[in-house]
């Protein structure tokens, strides 16, 4: 499962970046989110991976750790995903707002440049 | 009475966040409240930000020890739960913030606010994201509080919009998202090395690591620090900072100048845990020799550019280069003296700045028949809340001798930022020289400090050309040169930003005991751990009994 799972994010973020150095908005803006499940799936497997396992320890008293999946990673990712999904939209308007003052797509706004 | 201050390092949060709230609620047509709420709301955050300054020296030393206030956000005990933390360094930065947060909003009162919506309450969300990233002591919370920030700048850049703010802002917005995607691999893979995000935490158990765990936890700050260097506007990683800054409304890029010291601040905290707690070698961005070459690099590369700029907007995004640069140079130097020093010459760039970015529109209106020079002026595009009237019309008192006004300020801005005798700017640049040889062991001094002293005086001597040839081109070319009509609201915040300059060169004893005391508390960080995780005397809500599930990572 961990190969699975790193060759996921393994591809996610090679696709990402290349997008993201690619000259049109559009591409840039695929490839930012391409970068952000990425890192989302980073976050989340730096709790170790676990299938099935609670995330709530259920006694106490003498409970073993190591059955029960980390809740950290899963609240850090939740923030993570609200934040970047925010930023994105951001940039989606920005990138119009772009598009409809220069009349093209271009990072620079002049695709001669 | 006590109680009560307890509850004081959470203000600087609470204040901006429920004002820009409240301001939401009002429609925007009706400016009045919303000015008032702001007003009231800057001036509080200043006064906040001076009683914690005041009570973190040792003013008061029954109330918090050594200068450090830890505040339970949740009640929790501190490797649980978020804390605050306040020492003498994050309460500085406060009151810096503050001061320039207070004499922005004045500034925009006056023209700028009317060039777009929601001017007002993007600006209190700024100043909560950078309070937030001062106080915090937990790296997520970091994270959270710096994308508060940016959140805000973004819509601050693009205040008054027009064709090359949003093309600065495409570039920005863009390299920030990519810059919270680093920050975020850095702090998960901490996360997963230490099983804990509590900065004080981390530094403490640093050094228990495993070498397998080393080199991860390396990796993992290393690549921190790399997204940290991308806030301070450290090369090469700057090239979005002269275009936002420089085609940022002025009283927007006046606040900005202190962003890029955000990631400053976190540079010096995080390496100043890192190095006093886990006893092997600092990683690598956080280490001596990396950010010292780094911030020469930086400071030539500012430098270059402060000689190249034409606009004078553009000019000063350069110093702000240039003045990240000088401190990290200063910082990677190394020493306690230098991080007393660094501060000063930190305090006395930020107000330099900051009052030279308004002062940069000001002279701009002299200019309002000249071809190449004015920044785009922008007219607010197709939103219906905004004004029509945003015009050159100047109304409230006017200030006499305008001309005169601007000279001298421009005059006193280039000291400042050149560093020459007699404002703050010159003192600054001294004792961060004088800092490299009391520093040094007796005899022949390393190369370290020659290349320090030659980039830093070299740098100040191209920036007294480059700048005294932009006021020769400015006030003396023969263009025709409006007087321009200065509204008080509007030249006022410029001269007490300078004249806090001034203040603080006279005051500079007092300011440097100050600012040692927070550079010997940086250097000694095993007071900021232990005071962080021993939880007895931390203030805020009584803690909650905690539950012994101790290292459920281990």
């Amino acid at each position: 499962m961990e190969a699975i799972y790193a060759l996921a994010i393994g591809v996610l973020t090679a696709s990402g970046v290349w997008l993201v150095l690619r000259p049109r908005t559009f591409q840039v803006i695929m490839g930012l989110s391409l970068l952000s499940y990425s890192v989302n799936l980073f976050i989340f497997g730096m709790g170790r991976l676990m299938i099935g396992g609670a995330p709530i320890i259920e006694t106490a008293a003498k409970a073993d750790p190591s059955l029960y999946d980390d809740p950290v990673p899963q609240a850090l990712v939740l923030t993570a995903i609200v934040i970047g999904f925010a930023m994105t939209a951001l940039f989606l308007v920005v990138l119009l707002a772009s598009r409809g003052l220069t009349g093209n797509d271009h990072v620079d706004g002049d695709p001669e440049a | 009475m006590n109680g009560w201050v307890n509850h004081l390092p959470i203000f600087p949060i609470v204040i901006p966040l429920v004002a820009g709230a409240v301001m939401l609620l009002f429609a925007e047509a009706r400016r009045a409240p919303r000015t008032i709420i702001a007003l009231v709301a800057t001036l509080a955050n200043l006064l906040v930000a001076l009683a914690l300054a005041y009570i973190a020296s040792d003013a008061v030393p029954s109330i918090w020890p050594d200068g450090i206030a830890v505040y339970l956000l949740g009640g929790w005990e501190a490797p649980f739960g978020i804390v605050l933390v306040l020492d003498r360094l994050s309460a500085l930065m406060l009151v810096l913030n503050a001061v320039l947060a207070l004499t922005s909003l004045i500034y925009a009162l006056a023209r700028w606010r009317k060039a777009g919506p929601h001017f007002q309450s993007l600006f209190q969300f700024l100043i909560m994201g950078v309070n937030g990233a001062f106080l915090t002591g937990d790296l997520f919370n970091l994270f959270v509080f710096v994308e508060v920030l940016l959140a805000a700048s973004y819509g601050l850049l693009l205040h008054g919009l027009g064709e090359p703010r949003v093309k600065a802002g495409l570039h920005y917005i863009a390299i920030n998202l990519a810059g919270s995607f680093v920050f975020l691999i850095g702090v998960s893979l901490i996360y997963g090395v230490t099983g804990t995000l509590n900065m004080a935490d981390v530094a403490a158990r640093a050094s228990l690591l495993t070498q397998d765990e080393r080199i991860l936890f390396e990796t993992g700050i290393a690549i921190l620090g790399s997204a940290f260097l991308l806030k301070a506007g450290a090369w090469p990683l700057n090239f979005w900072l002269p275009s936002a800054y420089g085609t940022a409304a002025p009283p927007v890029a006046a606040v900005f100048s202190i962003m890029t010291k955000v990631g400053i601040y976190a540079l010096l905290r995080l390496g100043s845990l890192l190095s006093g707690a886990s006893g092997a070698s600092v990683p690598a961005p956080f280490n001596d020799g990396w950010l010292f070459g780094i911030g020469i690099i930086t400071l030539v590369l500012g430098t270059a550019g402060i000689l190249t700029a034409s606009q004078p907007q553009r000019l000063v995004a350069y110093c702000v280069i240039a003045s990240a640069g000088t401190l990290l140079a200063a910082l990677g130097f190394g020493g306690t003296a230098m991080k007393g020093a660094a501060l000063y010459y930190l305090t006395s760039s930020v107000l330099a700045t900051g009052a030279f970015f308004m002062l940069c529109e000001m002279i701009d209106r002299t200019r309002q028949t000249g071809e190449e020079l004015p920044l785009e002026m922008m007219e607010p595009v197709g939103q219906e809340s905004v004004d029509t009237d945003f015009t050159d019309e100047v109304v409230g008192i006017v200030i006499p001798a305008a001309m005169a006004f601007l000279g001298m300020s421009f005059l006193a801005c280039a000291l400042l930022v050149a560093g020459l005798p007699p404002l703050s700017g010159f003192i600054a640049k001294f004792l961060i020289l004088s800092a490299t040889l009391t520093d040094t062991a007796p005899g022949p001094a390393p190369v370290t400090v020659w290349v320090l002293w030659a980039g830093m005086l070299g740098s100040s001597l191209i920036a007294i050309i480059a700048l005294c040839r932009m006021g020769i081109h400015l006030f003396w070319s023969t263009d025709e040169i409006m007087t321009p009509r200065l509204h008080l609201g509007e030249a006022a915040p410029v001269a007490v930003l300078l004249l806090l300059s001034v203040a603080l060169s006279i005051e500079t004893g007092p300011a440097m005991d100050y600012l040692n005391l927070a550079g010997n508390s940086l250097s000694s960080p095993q007071i900021y751990i232990d005071a962080v995780l021993s939880g007895s005397r931390a203030p805020g809500p009584s803690p909650v009994p905690s539950i012994p599930v101790e290292g459920i990572r281990q």
